[in-house]
């Protein structure tokens, strides 16, 4: 099991563009994928779920990946938060 | 079930609902596991059913999606596949067994309330998104579709809480025979076009219709309002042999058709049509008119995304001008406003839009895009015989600012060396009080008058004719009206302009005596309603005309007017 912690660096923070992209990236990976902001744990493979924590931006969040190809997952994610986030 | 019949014809078949509002919960609690496993297979394949529509929209070459179109329904795809959603529907289905359209719509609700909770605006307005997501999963849940999804089989009776004037004209008459609405009047657009299609159609049915389902067996009498859900053999006895002495009364009011219409003592009228594009005119001269003296353009520019050029309204002029095969084509300029808006016109909201900015009160406002439809109605005209007339003229100055514009229009075609025919008449729509009472100062600007008696009679009234609490005040009997009406076609006679009618007065049985009598000598209507008309004419004389006009107009009250009309028509 990997956990990571991201600050949400998009002004607008997971507003539904980029929640659609994250949900469509871990589609892709056979791990489990949860998404922790402060004691809320959902499972990150629902747009719904995403959206209905209201992350902001600035805001800090934690991504719990479990599974056989919970590495690749992570390399990916992290690519996520920290580059493509800021673009969307 | 009754509600007004606005369209005459008795139409007979299957019911297909058209419901734009949100379904209800239906309450029905499952039975057992064949049930339940029904059910959530009913949901899964409604969300395959979903996602193929939404991929049918990104697929579609007409709509020239962009980036963020795409990005909004990528977000739709993953929501209406999402898996929290899924699992919520199904925990319904399976623990508390329910239907998977009362699950579909419990749960969209709580994500709806959860998202209108939140303290982030932008949170909030997602709310909206559920809902057009659950909306989309229910429909197919239900298998009623929406109006741009429709596949209908033939002898369709389509039941709809509305319909808008889009949607009624794009309804294949091949397949459906009739219509029913929960909302609208004798005079909303749908039942207007409705006649003009000869399509039986009932209105203002209330709340009750929605009770209707998907292939009911539906009797509508587009006369009396009735509509009948899966009624007994008795009424399908009695309704197939009316529906059969109704198509026999056509056929004999067909036979007048080709025959002029003239009173037994030699007074001859025009029976002219409304129309609202070229298709229009088939049932033009399948019924006899001699013309068209009210050809709206407002279709032309509706249901699409910008005003349509110079090129395109040519082509659409010129196409009704041609299928009139030289029959007179009167050309009424943009009459948008009041309930008919333009969604990439910005109009915006107004406390009493049919007093608001609307008609000719654009066209002089919006010098440029009054000039593209003056030049393209001008060029049509040299392919047939056109007139144009300016709606909702209310004073002199409108009709000569109107005139300046149209002489400009006439010069930069001159000028450019376009064809356009020198004689083409101008008149005007008289449907304000005003314009009536005055008709005498604007009789010697124009060509023509056309009494427009639904605005007229809404105005003078002050009877907003959209609201259904009032419709019975509704009243084109009235005294006031009929005085107005004879004025103006009193001046127009003194000041040797015609004068024609072309509302929905001109339709009405029981006032073609009257009008004769009062000297009207145009008579423009749906093409479906001429035969009747001039079956009126022809079997009546202008002498008892005369007399019906002068009893009518000594009277004090519509209710004394409609009585003693009814019983000299019967």
């Amino acid at each position: 099991m990997i956990t990571k912690d991201y600050i949400i660096t998009s002004a607008l923070g997971m507003h539904a563009r980029p929640a659609t992209q994250l949900v469509k990236l871990v589609k892709g990976f056979k791990s489990a994928t949860s998404l922790k902001k402060g004691d809320k744990t959902v499972k990150l493979n629902s747009l719904l779920n995403i959206l209905s924590l209201s992350i902001k931006g600035g805001e800090t969040i934690s991504v719990i990946m479990d599974g056989e190809d919970e590495v690749s997952a992570a390399v990916v994610i992290d690519d996520f938060f920290t580059k493509q986030l800021k673009e969307l | 079930m009754k509600g007004i019949g606005v369209s005459p014809g008795i139409a007979i078949g299957r019911a297909f609902v058209i419901k734009k509002n949100a379904p209800a919960t239906n309450g029905i609690v499952l039975k057992n596991q064949v049930e339940i496993v029904a059910e959530i297979e009913r949901f899964d394949i409604s969300v395959i059913n979903a996602l193929a529509e939404i991929d049918a929209i990104k697929n579609s070459s007409q709509l020239l999606l962009n980036d963020d179109d795409i990005a909004i329904l990528e977000t739709q795809v993953e929501l209406i596949n999402d898996p929290q959603i899924r699992e919520d529907v199904v925990a319904k289905i399976e623990a508390e067994k329910k239907t998977a359209n009362d699950a579909m719509i419990e749960v969209t609700a709580g994500i709806v309330a959860l998202f209108e909770s939140m303290d982030d605006e932008y949170m909030r307005a997602r709310s909206a998104d559920f809902q057009d997501i659950g909306n989309r999963i229910l429909k197919y849940i239900n298998r009623t579709c929406d109006t741009n999804n429709r596949s209908f089989e033939p002898d369709t009776i389509v039941i709809a809480d509305d319909l808008t004037p889009s949607d009624t004209i794009t309804l294949d008459l091949n397949l459906v025979t009739g219509f029913a609405t929960q909302a609208g009047s004798r005079t909303s657009h749908a039942a207007i076009i409705a006649k003009s299609k000869g399509l039986p159609a009932v209105v203002a049915c209330g709340d009750e219709l929605m009770t209707i389902n998907h292939n009911d067996f539906i009797i509508l009498d587009g006369l009396s309002g009735s509509v009948y859900v899966n009624p007994g053999e008795e009424i399908i006895n009695r309704y197939s042999a009316k529906s059969d002495s109704f198509r026999q009364q056509s056929e004999v009011l067909k036979q007048v058709k080709d025959k002029p219409a003239i009173t037994s003592d030699g007074k001859q009228v025009t029976l002219l049509a409304n129309i609202s594009s070229a298709g229009d005119l088939e049932m033009v001269h399948d019924n006899g008119g001699e013309g068209v003296g009210l050809f709206r353009t407002e279709m032309l520019f509706m249901d699409r995304d910008s005003f349509p050029d110079e090129e395109e309204q040519f082509e659409f002029y010129r196409k009704a001008v041609l299928q009139a095969k030289g029959k007179p084509v009167t050309i009424r300029t943009i009459d948008i406003g009041g309930d008919k808006h333009l969604s990439y016109f910005n109009l915006p909201a107004e406390l009493n839009p049919f007093l608001g900015y609307r008609a000719i009160r654009i066209s002089l406002d919006q010098e440029a895009l009054f000039m593209v439809q003056l030049k393209a109605i001008l060029r049509a005209s040299a392919f047939g015989t056109v007139s144009i007339m300016f709606p909702m003229i209310s004073n002199v100055k409108e009709i000569r600012d109107a005139k300046l514009i149209l002489n400009k229009a006439k010069t930069e075609l001159t000028e450019a060396g376009v064809p356009f025919s020198a004689d083409v008449k101008v008149g005007i729509m008289v449907e304000i009080p005003s314009a009536a009472v005055t008709a005498d100062i604007l009789a010697k600007e124009v060509d023509f008058f056309s009494i427009g008696t639904n605005d007229l009679c809404q105005y003078t009234l002050a009877v907003d004719r959209m609201n259904e609490k009032i419709t019975h005040l509704y009243d084109p009997f009235n005294p006031g009206v009929l005085r107005l009406i004879l004025n103006v076609i009193e001046q127009g006679r003194e000041h040797n302009i015609h004068v024609g009618m072309c509302g929905e007065m001109a339709s009405d049985p029981l006032a073609t005596l009257l009008l004769l009598g009062m000297g009207l000598e145009e008579f423009s209507m749906s093409a479906a309603s001429i035969p009747a008309i001039k079956n009126i004419v022809i079997n009546n004389t202008e002498a008892k005309a005369k007399q019906v006009c002068q009893q009518v107009m000594a009277m004090d009250s519509s209710e004394n007017i409609i009585t003693y009309l009814k019983e000299i028509t019967q």
